[in-house]
């Protein structure tokens, strides 16, 4: 049974499935996690897929202030993730807020809302720092991620 | 025949290693079509095993009903092909697999699953009559529809029945939702229906579907075989040389609308297999 365990959290980490939700961002960071998926980057070879599904996927990139309007979508879509599951936070806007944190339409970062495991700093972050990132998430998952089992 | 247990788990497996090994090379393929590297070979199977570790969320008991049924069926389809039972039996059990794919689909409340399942009855609309046709063209041309005479028959198909064989490639692309027939479900990105008939399957009940799509794909694949005679290499390179058409064909094309399908599945596929039964007929 423990060999069973750890076998599927090994595919877990083969077999990352994103959700890729703007928040609010000025779309620099959505340009950079798109990036990833051009065959400069080509992050399908690491077995991962980007997704429109919030019921398919295992991890949740998000970018972009929190404002009251689009909380409670963040909170749908993350509620709608089957566990395990991990959310990465790219950009600057996205883990504080940024320069529009005092703004007051602005609620602050993406964890004011959902529980973020990865933070990616940059304004915006290259492809790369969010792939890495993106590593960083797995291995939360491969370790049994978040709502547990 | 008489066959054992050990029979039935061989085929299976078999069906397994068919089905995985030509959705992995898709992926591989599709992504050096792109220039870039691509997952590794056996990356479907990860998602599979990843997928069925998954929490499941269960829409209601119909959904998970038909993800069983549907795998249940495909898999008896595929074990009835290779078991070399009767052709059309393995034709009826197949639909049924396909048919409760899109009932579970209705099962659910989502809008996006629900065009996807009528997209999916109409690709199923497309195909099936492309199937029976060519299973008839089989039948005509040997006085049978079991499996062991088709098996076991001396001589080309394929040079009696040129045209059913491009009506079957015709179909296979439809079965396996390559461009332009992605119609009710995409592997790719590009989706506007968010997963189309699979949107509503999650965690272990879409790896169900997936391995039923496998086990469907391996017997599509399989049919191909029937058209070369003898164990020799022919007999495999036919189902390979389709299997890289459509793959081929995907990545050069996109997606129609579902009348261009319909009408070119009927049309020019319904067109160009009674011709050939026409000309078998004739003798």
């Amino acid at each position: 049974m423990r060999a069973l365990r750890r076998f599927i959290d090994r595919m877990r980490a083969k077999s990352p499935w994103l959700l890729h939700f703007d928040c609010g961002s000025c779309n620099g960071c959505d340009i950079e996690i798109l990036a990833c998926l051009t065959p400069i980057y080509d992050v399908e070879r690491f077995g991962i897929v980007h997704l429109g599904n919030p019921l398919h996927a295992d991890l949740l990139l998000t970018s972009g202030t929190v404002n009251p309007r689009n909380r409670k979508v963040l909170a749908n879509l993350y509620a709608q993730m089957p566990a395990p599951k991990a959310v990465v936070a790219v950009g600057a806007c996205g883990l504080s807020g940024g320069v529009f944190r005092d703004a007051y339409n602005v609620v602050g970062g993406i964890d004011r809302v959902i529980p973020v495991d990865v933070y990616v700093p940059g304004c915006p972050p290259r492809p790369e720092a969010i792939i890495d990132g993106v590593v960083l998430g797995l291995q939360k998952l491969a370790g049994g991620g978040r709502g547990g089992r | 025949m008489s066959f054992g247990a050990l029979h039935v788990l061989g085929g299976l497996a078999g069906g397994l290693l068919v089905g995985f090994l030509a959705a992995g090379l898709d992926r591989i393929l599709t992504a050096r079509l792109q220039s870039r590297i691509g997952p590794p070979l056996l990356q479907p199977v990860y998602d599979v095993v990843k997928l069925l570790g998954k929490e499941a969320l269960i829409v209601n008991a119909w959904q998970a009903f038909c993800a069983c049924t549907t795998l249940l069926t495909a898999a008896l389809a595929w074990l009835l092909f290779v078991l070399q039972s009767d052709l059309l039996l393995v034709f009826f059990v197949q639909a049924v697999g396909a048919v409760f794919l899109v009932v579970g689909a209705l099962a659910s409340g989502s809008p996006y699953s629900h065009i996807g399942a009528h997209r999916e009855l109409l690709q199923m609309l497309s195909y099936e009559p492309l199937l029976i046709l060519v299973f008839i063209g089989m039948y005509l041309e040997t006085g049978s529809f079991r499996l062991e005479v088709l098996f076991a028959w001396p001589r080309p198909l394929l040079w009696r029945m040129p045209f059913l064989f491009l009506v079957l490639a015709f179909a296979l692309g439809i079965k396996m939702r390559k461009s332009p027939f992605d119609l009710s479900a995409c592997h790719h990105a590009h989706q506007e229906l968010v997963r189309g008939v699979l949107t509503d399957y999650s965690g272990p009940l879409l790896a169900l579907t997936e391995i039923a799509h496998v086990f469907e794909v391996a017997l599509m694949l399989g049919l191909f075989t029937l058209f070369w005679p003898g164990g020799g290499v022919g007999r495999f390179l036919l189902p390979v040389a389709v299997w890289a058409l459509v793959i081929g064909v995907d990545n050069a094309t996109s997606r129609s609308n579902w009348r261009w399908m319909l009408g070119t599945a009927w049309g020019l596929g319904l067109g160009l297999a009674i011709v050939n039964l026409v000309w078998i007929g004739q003798g």
